[in-house]
């Protein structure tokens, strides 16, 4: 594929991924514990499993995985998410967002190898 | 959603308009990385630690500073840097290279959490004890 194609079908993707998450932090409430990240990240994904698992082709790889799941979830929030939930020793919180948002991305990846093998 | 349409339909498309633009450039800023960086893990553990003290920096400084204009932090970090960071490709790079899943999440939990820790104390270093620090119920 040709660099500039690549870098459209990332750079779209991406923006949309973005915006999506931007929704997702909109419509849920951000004061008290980070859910909006939790989410797009399991469902981002689940998504990015589906895409994978489901053997998509270059195209569809660019512009869904990386592009759109790429940026819908988020590790930079997460982590940033972890520290302040800690340092406002909301720390049972901090461990469990630790935690959830790999055991639930995890599972959220085995739900999709599940449903793309059946 | 209440609080997006409140700020006017023109305002409000112009934000979104300004997180796809940071979206667009993070996307391709990862991909970049992606192409440069021989390894997967590696790469996606460059742009997550990067990614996470860039972004550390960014809310740190609006703790201790206050200063930055909300449509900067929607281009920097909800565009740019959440775009640049990613949580599916982590875990999917995990799964798929089971012999090193379990150093690989360590790593990047551990350099990840530490990423933010060394930019909140870069940016709290010059405040005086008890003063100037304001741990205020905003976030990202």
């Amino acid at each position: 594929m040709n660099s500039l194609l690549a870098v459209q079908l990332v750079g779209l993707g991406g923006a949309l991924g973005s915006v999506l998450r931007y929704g997702a932090y909109a419509a849920l409430p951000t004061d008290g514990y980070p859910f909006a990240t939790l989410l797009v990240n399991v469902l981002g994904s689940f998504l990015l499993g589906v895409v994978t698992f489901g053997g998509a082709g270059d195209g569809a790889a660019l512009f869904v995985g990386v592009g759109v799941c790429g940026a819908f979830t988020t590790y930079s929030s997460f982590s940033v998410d972890v520290v302040r939930l800690w340092e406002r020793g909301r720390r049972s919180h901090a461990a469990a967002h630790a935690v959830g948002n790999l055991a639930l991305s995890l599972l959220a990846v085995g739900a999709a190898w599940a449903l793309v093998s059946v | 959603m209440g609080r997006l349409l409140a700020v006017g339909p023109r305002r409000h498309a112009l934000d979104v308009a300004v997180v796809a633009g940071g979206g667009y450039l993070g996307a391709n800023g990862r991909y970049g990385i992606s192409l440069l960086v021989p390894g997967t893990l590696e790469a996606t553990l460059l742009v997550n630690v990067l990614g996470s003290f860039l972004l550390g920096a960014l809310v740190y400084r609006r703790v201790v500073v206050g200063a930055l204009s909300s449509r900067l932090r929607l281009l920097f970090g909800t565009g740019f840097l959440s775009s640049f960071t990613t949580y599916s490709t982590f875990v999917l790079d995990a799964t798929s290279h089971p012999e090193s899943a379990v150093p690989y999440v360590l790593a990047s939990y551990a350099l990840g959490f530490g990423a933010v820790l060394l930019a909140r104390w870069i940016l709290r270093r010059p405040a005086t004890p008890g003063r100037g620090r304001n741990d205020g119920g905003d976030r990202e």
